[in-house]
């Protein structure tokens, strides 16, 4: 128990002693949570669009009127024919084109229906396709103005027509940050914490300190608390300035306790730190722990759920996202922030996590040598 | 009188690389005993492993009457180390190194802080207790590192290359130190490449290829192979050497 003091006396020395560590302990949390929500957003905006007008009339004017006030739409070019617009595509300035053929007008007068053709530059696949279908509604939104303005509605709709209205239940507003910003804090937690450790040890190996550590009787499980410990410490107080900021910034204000929050949190840390030190156990310079952070780090977050929906993956990546404790993270994070759930809500999610942390740490504190 | 260190047919390969070959020796109590060969020879793998820090391949060895290849970390508490690479932690001052690396010997709070104002007496370094080790100079770094590794009072000391790159009057000064460390009874076994620190030597062992070549005291030595220094020793004995990293 005293020796456990004394690595812990040394190692909070040395990291409060640590300009670039404090760094990132303040200075990352901050500008992270401030910026990236802000910043990556699933909507998509500022489509460029090229028309080609082949008719020149007040409905052509007005619908492409119509497209550039919807406000996602950015007029990039009117072109006078098919092959210029599409020069636009070919150079990367215009998303989609969209033709509309000479008669337009008269036809939708008189004929009651007329057809526009709209290309798409699919490089940027996601963008391709909302944009698409942007366009798709605004064209429909538009037909059913003119058909409302020619032609006489019988007084029973022929059609039958359900229409749906919603609730959004947790996010009302369905705004997007409330859904973001705790998901982005997970990350930074997972980061800070899997890195700062499995670096602190893999320096120690560098420099030759761990070798006077390892001819000195000191347990390993002495060693490996006095890592953990600090880190684990580390990890909860950059989670606090992260609920903090999203608190004083966002106005986040989590639905359920922050008590349930907390105690899932430091399970996590404990699997998190589990696998830093199994990662720093396998490697001996920083280079190759940094790599194979980053690489892990990779996975985890594009198979988290954070940006993507896990239910629309296939269903190996489902599986493979049941082993991510990112994951469980994140779905805590949003059960307990939006829809208030409580210890009983989450349990499943603390007893996964609290497998992977005694897994990680008994294959890290296993794999630890003394000697080779 | 039992012997600190006692080594029969101690060998470690890498593969098909004999690293240290069969090697068999005795070291006295009280001794302070020089480990000599050129680089490359096997002298630090062999330090390793008396040490607890690396496995025989095959043979015996005890340190400190247990056995090497069973009782490392009742060696380990009856051992000091200095490695070759400085391994003091330079984000820390002086008197946190020396506090840490006794705490974890389990040292209690009162001996620490006693001994430690007598190091630093020892050492003159009580104007810099509260400096880090990184600012200062190699020959000081040194001198405390050895004060670090026998601060838990070893009964045996392993010192690999301890004053490389240092300066010659300050290997005198460390050289008085290991002297005041043997008068206290620590047996030292010590690395180095310079012949003037082996003529400080009790006895002295040569490695040669993984093997001992020679081990005397330096005035025998001298005697049997009919030279007046142990430069001349060391050249007869590593020119016919294989293996060498030039």
């Amino acid at each position: 128990m005293k020796i456990l003091w004394f690595l812990l006396e040394k190692e909070f020395r040395q990291i409060f002693r640590d300009p670039g560590i404090l760094r990132v302990i303040f200075i990352m949390p901050v500008m992270q949570l401030i910026l990236l929500p802000n910043a990556a957003d699933y909507e998509i905006k500022n489509i460029h669009i090229t028309v080609v007008d082949n008719d020149h009339s007040s409905y052509s004017r007005q619908l492409i009127s119509k497209i550039t006030a919807s406000g996602y739409f950015k007029l990039e070019h009117y072109s006078t024919n098919y092959p210029g617009a599409l020069e636009d595509v070919e150079k990367d300035r215009a998303d989609l084109v969209l033709e509309i053929p000479p008669k337009f007008e008269k036809q939708l007068v008189k004929e009651d229906e007329s057809t526009v053709f709209m290309s798409v530059n699919a490089i940027n696949g996601v963008k391709a396709n909302i944009g698409g279908a942007y366009l798709q509604s605004i064209v429909e939104d538009f037909n059913r103005e003119v058909r409302l303005k020619w032609v006489q509605f019988p007084r029973f709709n022929p059609q039958p027509v359900i229409q749906v209205t919603s609730a959004n239940w947790f996010n009302p507003l369905m705004s997007y940050k409330q859904f973001m910003v705790p998901g982005i804090l997970v990350i930074l937690v997972t980061m800070v914490g899997s890195f700062l450790a499995t670096l602190n040890i893999v320096k120690e190996k560098e420099l030759g300190t761990i070798e006077q550590i390892n001819v000195t009787p000191i347990r390993k499980y002495h060693f490996i608390l006095g890592k953990l410990i600090p880190f684990w410490v580390l990890g909860l107080l950059i989670f606090t300035i992260g609920l903090l900021i999203a608190r004083v910034v966002y106005g986040i204000v989590p639905a359920g306790h922050l008590f349930v929050i907390y105690v899932f949190a430091a399970v996590y840390l404990l699997a998190i730190l589990g696998l830093g030190l199994l990662i720093s156990t396998f490697t001996a310079t920083q280079q190759q722990a940094m790599l194979i952070s980053f690489f892990l780090m990779m996975v985890f977050i594009l198979l988290s759920g954070l940006y993507t929906s896990i239910d629309s993956m296939p269903a190996w990546a489902k599986m493979i996202t049941r082993f991510n404790p990112v994951t469980y993270f994140i779905e805590v994070m949003r059960m307990v922030v939006l829809k208030g759930s409580g210890l009983r809500d989450i349990s499943g999610q603390i007893f996964t996590v609290l497998l992977f942390a005694v897994f990680l740490n008994g294959w890290a504190v296993l794999s630890y040598r003394k000697r080779a | 009188m039992q012997d600190a260190i006692t080594t029969r047919n101690l060998t470690k390969t890498f593969g098909s690389f004999t690293a240290v070959d069969a090697i068999t020796f005795h070291v006295k109590k009280g001794e302070i005993f020089g480990f000599l060969g050129a680089n490359g020879a096997g002298k630090t793998t062999a330090m390793r492993m008396l040490c607890g820090l690396s496995f025989p391949t095959s043979g015996k060895a005890t340190v400190a009457g247990f056995d090497v290849a069973t009782e490392t970390e009742k060696i380990k508490r009856s051992i000091g180390y200095m490695s070759q690479k400085f391994s003091l932690y330079e984000d820390l001052t002086v008197r946190e190194n020396i506090r840490f690396y006794a705490g974890i010997y389990g040292k209690s709070r009162a001996f620490i802080r006693e001994k430690t104002s007598r190091v630093l007496q020892q050492l003159r370094l009580e104007n810099e207790a509260d400096k880090l080790v990184g600012a200062l100079p190699l020959g000081w770094k040194q001198k405390l590192a050895f004060s670090v590794a026998i601060f838990h009072e070893p009964e045996i000391v392993f010192l690999d290359e301890p004053t490389g790159g240092v300066d010659p009057v300050t290997r005198r000064e460390f050289w008085n130190l290991i002297y005041e460390a043997a008068g206290d009874g620590i047996t030292v076994f010590v690395t180095t490449h310079y012949m003037d620190e082996a003529e400080y030597c009790d006895r002295v062992s040569i490695m040669v290829d993984g093997k001992i070549g020679a081990l005397d005291s330096p005035k025998g030595l001298k005697e049997t192979f009919g030279v007046n220094s142990m430069d001349e020793v060391f050249l007869k004995l590593a020119r016919g050497a294989k293996r060498s990293d030039g």
